[in-house]
């Protein structure tokens, strides 16, 4: 299995904050694997998930993403990694409420063509994706915020999983969900994740979800911003 | 759907705030137009009013006044010209015609002026054009009376109609002259000038009513009978006029005869030129035309003032919506130009929405500016300076809404990729 994102040293502090938030020495992930991080709030997941998705640049250390380092690239240059081979699920909140659920899902298309021209017909990919996640035809044209939290997860995993990105970011996509519901979200994304045949990172405070993935690493083991500095 | 389709939807989507400040800034820009547009036809108006008039003379005084008394029906004379000098006004030789006027009674609030063929004849208004009756025709009879357009329209008068005037002016009347009846026989076409608004008789028929009257009262019994006063028409005159309009034979005489007749011995007289007066009189509204201007201009800063404060509102509201863009491969220029492009959006709409506003409220005044002023107010497109005024506001639109755009920009970046509500 080759890898896909290799991050090595890597040490972060926010603009004006001397203190690093993030200390970290090594990670790894393969293509196609399913890892599962614990991540208490406070345990610099935001900071990482920020660092893997090229929002922000380390003060020191390397992300190596598909064989190049993000840190050397531009701003734009890392938009546009994003833009083409990230999927994104936050807690919630992750749709537009203004737009409808197939035009949410279409979202990433819009701001890469790659992405666009993976997904195909970026209309009918949507579809599929949604049909896929267990949301039936008639909710598609229904605006965003007309749909239950539970629906809105799928729709947002969905619209992650458009144009068949090399990496899904998951960001305790099931904590607003309660267990029955939890395991349904897992079995469907897991589903779509192996159809895409994207990597996944899916990082939760939730130990008991751990077991279902390839692998489990404990962010707060692994960043260790004390060490730093 | 591309980003521009993304924003109209967002925008869609806070329609009510964004309608309420297309509003504001509509009204704002509709105010500016309008206090610019009104200026100029007014102005235009004016100058239509006196296009053939070389001098205006009347007795000493100032010559705004003369001109608004003479010329718009605006205050009173305050003195008059002898029946004399107006003769030897007429027989100087650079005078090509004089239309007298006696003024001093009013018909139902419109102005009666006492005056003679030569004013039908040669009173020139708008692009040199010349009075034409509408129907009728000019006095006949001594008791015959020419209506202006305005007159007949608002009061319903026709030919034959019999009507009475009052001494003096204003509208609260005063004595009449009863024992006198006109008869309407003739009314003029319309000019969107004051000749609309006045009624005309003959020099003799002013004379004719006014037989017995000291100081503005009538002398009980010392009236003259109609009949007999048609026997007499021939010999009746008044004694004075109030003002004389003068046509010259070449127009480089202006200059010398305005000066002899400003210093003309006999009498103290003013002559003044139409246009030149005119000038002075926007000298003189021009300080309140500035004002306006700047109140206009103010009330544009205003609108735009509210533009950025209900983006900068909306702005934390939206972080969400610029959190989701950007996780999904927004970049964050393309967040800025959102914002940018939201605001051109706004402004673009305002401007348009406040010159048709202008339009229509220059459409609804124009009626009412006629009857009260007798200005005929066209409905005119903003001319060019003005429509280069109206673009350096929605540039100005638009830089204001770099404020915003830059915060989400900064914002963007700071936020990382967390969803912060």
């Amino acid at each position: 299995m080759s890898t896909l994102l290799d991050i090595q040293d890597l040490r972060f502090a926010w603009p004006g904050d001397s203190r690093p938030v993030l200390a970290l020495e090594s990670l790894a992930l393969a293509a196609g694997e399913k890892v599962f991080m614990f991540g208490p709030s406070g345990s610099g997941k935001s900071t990482l998930l920020a660092l893997i998705g090229g929002l922000v640049r380390p003060q020191a250390g390397r992300i190596m993403f598909q064989d190049q380092d993000l840190t050397q690239l531009s701003g734009a240059r890392r938009d546009r990694v994003r833009a083409e081979h990230l999927g994104v699920i936050f807690q919630q909140f992750n749709l537009l409420p203004w737009l409808d659920l197939k035009a949410n899902v279409m979202l990433p298309c819009r701001f890469s063509r790659a992405r666009a021209r993976r997904a195909g017909d970026a209309e009918r990919a949507a579809e599929d994706l949604l049909g896929a996640m267990g949301l039936e035809a008639v909710l598609w044209g229904r605006r965003a915020d007309r749909i239950s939290v539970g629906q809105q997860q799928r729709v947002a995993a969905a619209r992650a999983l458009i144009g068949r990105p090399a990496l899904i970011l998951a960001d305790e996509p099931t904590s607003a969900l309660d267990h029955d519901r939890r395991q349904d979200f897992l079995d469907l994304l897991f589903a779509q994740v192996e159809v895409a045949g994207s990597t996944l990172l899916f990082v939760s405070h939730d130990r008991e979800l751990a077991g279902r993935f390839d692998r489990a690493v404990d962010l707060t083991e692994l960043n260790q911003p004390e060490v730093a500095t | 759907m591309n980003l521009l389709g993304l924003a109209w939807r967002s925008l869609v989507n806070r329609r009510f705030a964004v309608i309420l400040t297309v509003c504001t800034i509509a009204l704002s820009i509709g105010l500016l137009v309008l206090v610019e547009q009104l200026r100029s036809e007014v102005r235009e108006g004016f100058y239509r009013s006196v296009s053939g008039v070389d001098l205006i003379v009347g007795g000493r005084t100032a010559p705004v006044q003369l001109l608004l008394y003479s010329v718009f029906g605006i205050g009173d004379a305050t003195n008059d010209i002898s029946w004399q000098t107006y003769t030897e006004l007429k027989g100087l030789p650079e005078v090509k015609w004089a239309i007298p006027m006696a003024l001093g009674d009013s018909h139902r609030s419109y102005r009666v002026l006492g005056t003679s063929a030569a004013f039908f004849e040669h009173y020139r208004f708008g692009n040199q054009e010349p009075l034409e009756l509408d129907r009728g025709q000019v006095f006949e009879d001594l008791f015959d009376v020419v209506i202006g357009a305005q007159v007949a329209r608002q009061l319903d008068y026709d030919l034959g109609d019999r009507i009475v005037l009052a001494h003096g002016t204003g509208n609260v009347s005063l004595q009449g002259h009863d024992d006198h009846p006109f008869t309407v026989t003739g009314i003029l076409a319309p000019t969107g000038t004051p000749i609309d608004q006045q009624l005309y008789v003959s020099l003799a028929a002013h004379r004719a009513i006014h037989i017995g009257w000291e100081r503005g009262v009538q002398m009980p019994g010392s009236a003259i009978d109609p009949d007999q006063a048609r026997a007499q028409a021939q010999e009746l005159r008044p004694n004075a006029v109030t003002a004389i309009f003068l046509g010259l034979n070449t127009r480089a005489a202006v200059f010398g005869l305005q000066r002899r007749i400003n210093e003309y011995r006999p009498e103290a007289l003013s002559g003044i030129m139409p246009g030149i007066t005119l000038q002075q009189l926007w000298r003189i509204t021009g300080l309140a035309e500035q004002v306006l201007r700047v109140v206009a201009g103010l009330v544009v800063l205003a609108g735009l003032l509210g533009m950025l404060t209900v983006l900068l509102a909306t702005l934390g509201e939206r972080r969400r919506e610029m959190a989701i863009l950007r996780a999904n491969g927004a970049r964050p220029w393309q967040i800025a130009g959102l914002l940018v492009f939201e605001a051109g959006l706004i402004a673009a709409a305002g401007i348009l929405l406040g010159v048709i506003l202008a339009l229509v409220v220059q459409l609804a005044a124009a009626p009412w500016l006629l009857a009260n002023v007798g200005l005929h107010v066209g409905l005119s497109w903003p001319a060019l300076w003005q429509v280069g005024i109206l673009g350096l506001i929605f540039v100005a639109g638009l830089t204001v809404a770099l404020v915003p755009a830059l915060m989400a920009y900064r914002r963007t970046l700071a936020d990382g990729m967390q969803v912060r509500t």
